[in-house]
């Protein structure tokens, strides 16, 4: 054991340098992470030409840019579109699936367990196979180009309702009992108790909910076909199909749609992580 | 007297969890069960999407698609970029996973960080970011210049086997870390002490790896493979706007054909959700697989 000790202090350095391939292929592969987004950002400060001339600094265009970006698009309206619609599929999805979850974990039974493993199913279907039904279907209702067209297929999701029933296995049934001999209904424990008590399992709910709504292109691009009601990828990718593209312009337009999802990468990566491998533990 | 009222409580306990799981359980079955038998029924029709009728034979739909050329493509394409995309990544995510899951490696959080960054960009944005590197004057075309490995601009998207290469490094580029994520909480839940007495026992790097870690991960790979194969079969933004599916059709994904079935030109609803009952099949299909072939418990 003394031995050991003895020896652990020259070994540091030999351990780091062991390690100097790891280094050097970690610091690979992060530069080529990276690059692409770091170059989004130099390009929206660059004139088009500079940009195809493959400038990878900053330049003094950036004023410009944004000019002649909300000169052919209503970049604004698209923002607060998509803000809109993702906050709103956001609180409804963890609302319905976290009950969901709370219900299937603390209430369980044999029918319920067997109701869960064929809504797991779901997580099979593609979209595109469901895409012409659900078309048909907000479009006789009469929601097309509205917010619940775009909401309604995301609000209840396997993935949610597995990602809080499993995390339901922490809270406490002495809690409910506790709760309902203090006269508590049931969906008062729901939301006085259990809700305070799994903040950290909505957080990540909230991120990753939030970046697939705003993110989601394919559904939207079909069932928000008027102008004012275009979302950010939807701007972006519009502006890629002229004939003569302002790359420049385009990457502002590109920097736009991602800065709030990168934001929210940076501030609580925590809790995205958590959130997509929030069903597998 | 008493135990009914007990009996009473316990009822209305048990539907307020019913109750508690409907609205989800409900909109399931509304927005995914009910769509999808929908689609095999009107798989099964033909006409104008405003007067479906039944085909003639009934399985006219399906034993078109055999003579469709472009549908073979969209398949033979997804199918390349599964084979070839998915396996990279997955070995690439568990090879940095492992690195680092090395306590002694230092800067290990900017590392995750920065790999983990590009799944924070939208599916519309990488895309048009990587249309735009490998544009005809990009910054590829003129970095390869620069360096003097090629003289004139190579025309990336505009040719079909260097349109499909972009795609793959695209989806490299979006997924790896992701993908790396599970396989970093997985490693997590091995215990250190087994890779110390692998070390003990003399096992090397690659041998510890290959014994020891991949073994002990079978389910995060069983799990990550299954995602993968069904993201690939469902590719539809990077097909869209990175390469429009083009050149003419070479590098377009099943999901991207059948959107243009569907909402592009003439409207053929029975004949897409034919097509896309196929992809329901293969991703049921390929995830039974997957699952059987992971699950070789001994």
């Amino acid at each position: 054991m003394t031995n050991r000790a003895a020896e652990r202090k020259p070994a540091v350095s030999h351990i780091q340098r062991k390690l100097i391939p790891s280094y050097i292929f970690l610091t690979i592969v992060s530069f080529l992470s990276v690059f692409p987004l770091y170059w989004m950002f130099t390009a929206a400060t660059n004139t088009s030409l500079e940009v195809a001339q493959g400038k990878i600094w900053f330049g003094t265009n950036l004023i410009e840019n944004y000019k002649t970006l909300l000169a052919t698009d209503n970049l604004w309206q698209a923002m607060g579109n998509s803000f809109f619609y993702a906050i709103v599929q956001t609180i409804a999805a963890l609302l319905v699936c976290s009950l969901a979850g709370y219900g299937f974990e603390l209430y369980h039974d044999k029918g319920k367990d067997k109701l869960f493993a064929i809504l797991l199913l779901a997580m099979m279907v593609p979209q595109v196979a469901t895409l012409i039904p659900l078309f048909t279907m907000v479009s006789r209702l009469k929601l097309l180009n509205t917010v619940w067209a775009f909401i309604i297929p995301g609000i209840s999701t396997p993935f949610l309702i597995m990602m809080f029933r499993q995390n339901s296995r922490n809270f406490p049934i002495d809690t409910m009992e506790a709760s309902r001999i203090d006269g508590l209904s049931e969906l008062g424990i729901f939301f006085r108790m259990y809700f305070p008590m799994m903040k950290s399992t909505y957080a990540a709910a909230a991120v990753i909910t939030f970046m697939g709504a705003w993110n989601s292109y394919m559904w939207p691009r079909t069932v928000m076909k008027g102008n004012s009601v275009k979302t950010m990828p939807m701007l972006i990718a519009n502006m890629s199909n002229g004939y003569a593209v302002d790359y420049g312009t385009l990457m502002l337009g590109v920097l736009f749609a991602s800065l709030p999802t990168i934001l929210i990468f940076f501030i609580l990566q925590k809790q995205f992580a958590e959130g997509i491998t929030g069903s597998v533990k | 007297m008493q135990k009914q009222k007990r009996l009473g409580l316990l009822a209305k306990q048990k539907a307020a969890g019913w109750g508690f799981l409907m609205p989800a359980a409900l909109l399931i079955f509304i927005m995914s069960f009910y769509p999808m038998v929908q689609a095999f029924i009107t798989s099964f029709k033909t006409g104008s999407a405003a007067k479906l009728q039944w085909a003639e034979p009934i399985t006219y739909n399906y034993s078109r698609m055999f003579q469709d050329s472009v549908f073979k493509t969209a398949m033979g394409n997804t199918f390349l970029y599964l084979i070839i995309q998915v396996p990279i990544m997955l070995v690439l995510a568990i090879l940095l996973a492992q690195l680092l899951n090395n306590k002694d490696l230092k800067l290990r959080g900017l590392f995750r960080t920065l790999i983990f960054l590009p799944c924070a960009t939208s599916l519309v944005s990488y895309a048009l970011i990587f249309k735009t590197l490998f544009a005809n004057e990009g910054l590829i075309n003129s970095f390869l210049k620069g360096l003097g490995i090629i003289k004139e601009n190579v025309n990336w998207l505009g040719q079909a086997d260097t349109a499909k290469a972009v795609i793959i490094i695209a989806l490299l580029w979006r997924w790896t870390g992701y993908n790396m994520v599970f396989f970093l909480a997985g490693l997590q839940n091995i215990e250190y002490s087994v890779y110390e007495a692998a070390n003990i026992d003399g096992a090397n790097g690659w041998k510890t790896f290959w014994h020891v870690t991949v073994p002990l991960l079978r389910p995060v790979i069983v799990m990550t493979g299954i995602m993968s194969i069904n993201g690939t079969l469902q590719l539809f933004d990077e097909s869209v706007n990175l390469t429009n599916g083009g050149p003419s059709n070479s590098t377009i994904t099943m999901s991207h054909y059948i959107y243009n079935n569907a909402f592009v030109g003439k409207a053929n609803f029975g004949y897409t959700s034919a097509l896309a009952f196929i992809v329901f099949i293969l991703v049921a299909v390929l995830a039974y697989i997957n699952l059987r072939v992971g699950d070789t418990r001994d």
